[in-house]
């Protein structure tokens, strides 16, 4: 702990610094779209627009190394490919109903192939690990005001549509009745989500994206009663795993994208267990009164039985 | 019934296929103010099929169906709609009231709720006598307390028509007789299309009962004579007379 707070203080070693602010503020987006992703359901999107990124890093790095584009880069290519995948998804799932699963799925793998052949034709050494297992050391300055970017928008856009996201993620028919554009706002929540995938690829990794974004949100769903409370503790949770994760990869020495993973999935595993645990407990004292409610059948049988009797 | 008064609901020669296979062919159908109607028919007969046209959300392949004189995706907000509770995520965290207040999300652009929407759900809350739980998770109450949440929802939405699909599936008998008082009441201001499957007897509250099963049928319903079974349900009943044709827009005993 002391040599993590060391390293953090050290002016020798801005990029852990970096790291440290990245953790803190990439969680906000990470709790609050993560929230959104676990209660609509949709995190075999979110793994899909993931892999796709693979296609917008390569696509980055051959134009700027081969073609000598210097302006655009691999955060570049992986925005604009994460929002494109989200504009496919959001069709597909439109127009698609009954194959969005093969959809998906090819547009995954599709997005990595497409990635791994741009890097392959790319002059110089780049390296497909870094990418997919992510690197929280290697931010830089720059993407620290992506972060901050990020953060204005996710907030800015939540809080102006917070209530109808919320029912378009508990009843998108429902919601559309009641004259919501369910359409064009899915099309908004998906490219959110796209654009929190980028930030978390570089975090922990195009791999294990699913894991940072849904983990701590499905832990926070346990003790919320609504969704703005789940966003905070989900918040809060991915911070906490991010520092802690970084700490420990810190000080054991191995890398953080898979240190914070293992531990945001032993904590979902005991919260489960735990809550599990506490239920059981509590429940049976109470396990008469189950037995009351009748279903509607025993119900009139028994009132057309009383009533026969009568007669 | 007047004769003079417009059907505010006309539904005339629909088909509507899904795949090919066809669904609902040459629908027929007429629902009146301050009607109310029980939709019944067998499982994938096309009930819900034939509300989802009604509210725009599906469009028909032949034939037309007007709300109101208008498109149904235009007369939408003048509908109150409860659908089967079934599909909901039972782990979704939201209170009753939060679920109550969708029903005016028509209100603004972003959703936000005014003071007057506010109202409106508490007045519904109010109605369906759900004030007390207002603020508990919508998980956590009972089967027939959610159904009735959602019938506050279509309430708080405004509307003169509501729409019910399936909305004794999973309720008590009692609070099904309480259930059926609720629509007494709404009825005397509100139009009523319900859906269910329980085809045996619908409870005597509706004046006409529409068999859907590929074709829509209308028939009245009609005093049970059989004294056994009244004695043994002990109360008013009415049963659907499947002997009985009609005209096709349906007719009425009173």
């Amino acid at each position: 702990m002391t040599d993590f707070l060391a390293a953090i203080s050290d002016p020798n070693l801005p990029f852990f610094r970096y790291a440290v602010l990245t953790g803190i503020f990439a969680s906000i987006p990470f709790g609050m779209i993560g929230t959104y992703v676990v209660v609509r359901r949709i995190s075999y999107i979110a793994g899909a627009i993931s892999h796709c990124i693979l296609g917008g890093i390569g696509a980055g790095l051959y134009l700027q190394n081969a073609m000598g584009i210097t302006w655009f880069g691999p955060l570049h290519g992986a925005i604009a490919v994460a929002l494109l995948a989200s504009c496919i998804l959001a069709l597909v799932s439109l127009y698609a109903k009954q194959r969005e699963d093969s959809v998906i799925g090819a547009l995954w793998s599709v997005g990595m192939a497409i990635g791994l052949l741009f890097i392959a034709r790319t002059p110089g050494y780049s390296d497909p690990m870094s990418y997919l297992f992510g690197n929280i050391l290697m931010i830089t300055r720059n993407d620290l005001f992506f972060v901050l970017a990020l953060d204005v928008l996710v907030i800015g856009i939540i809080g102006i549509f917070y209530n109808t996201f919320l029912a378009l993620c508990f009843d998108e028919e429902y919601a559309q009745l009641r004259g919501v554009r369910t359409h064009w706002l899915y099309l908004l929540l998906i490219c959110l989500v796209a654009l929190t995938i980028v930030l978390l690829v570089r975090v922990v990794g195009i791999v294990m994206v699913i894991a940072l974004l849904t983990l701590p949100a499905a832990i926070a769903g346990n003790i919320s009663r609504n969704i703005m409370q789940m966003m905070i503790f989900s918040t809060l949770f991915c911070c906490a795993f991010i520092l802690t994760g970084l700490g420990a990869s810190y000080s054991l020495d191995l890398p953080s994208g898979p240190v914070i993973i293992m531990i945001a999935a032993a904590t979902y595993l005991l919260v489960i267990i735990g809550l599990n645990l506490f239920r059981r407990w509590r429940k049976k004292p109470i396990q008469p009164e189950g037995k009351r409610s009748l279903t509607v059948q025993t119900a009139i049988k028994s009132r057309a039985a009383s009533k026969v009797s009568l007669l | 019934m007047i004769a003079e008064e417009r059907a505010i609901i006309e539904v005339r020669d629909l088909d509507f296929n899904y795949d090919q296979a066809p669904v609902l062919t040459d629908v027929h159908l007429d629902i009146w103010p301050l009607d109310s109607v029980c939709i019944v028919g067998p499982n994938g007969g096309g009930k819900t099929t034939l509300i989802k046209l009604i509210l725009g959300l599906l469009s028909p392949a032949r034939g037309s169906i007007t709300v109101f004189g208008h498109k149904p995706e235009e007369a939408r907000l003048r509908i109150g709609y409860v659908p089967q509770y079934a599909h909901y995520d039972p782990q979704f965290p939201i209170s009753v009231r939060d679920v109550v207040c969708m029903g005016r999300l028509s209100g603004s652009f972003t959703g936000r709720y005014s003071k007057a929407d506010k109202e409106h759900a508490m007045a519904a809350l109010a109605k369906t006598g759900l004030t007390d739980l207002a603020t508990r998770p919508f998980a956590s109450i009972s089967g027939g307390q959610r159904q009735r949440a959602l019938i506050a929802r279509a309430l708080a939405s405004g509307g003169e028509i509501l729409i019910l699909d399936e909305p004794t599936a999973n309720i008590d008998h009692e609070s099904e007789v309480r259930f059926f008082d609720l629509l007494t009441e709404l009825n005397a201001a509100m139009t009523i299309l319900m859906v269910t499957h329980e085809v045996g007897f619908a409870s005597g509250f509706f004046k006409r009962i529409a068999c859907v099963n590929r074709q829509v049928v209308i028939h009245p319903t009609s005093e049970l004579t059989g004294r056994h079974i009244q004695e043994m349900y002990g109360g008013d009943l009415k049963m659907i007379r499947h002997d009985h044709r009609c005209s096709e827009g349906g007719h009425c005993h009173d």
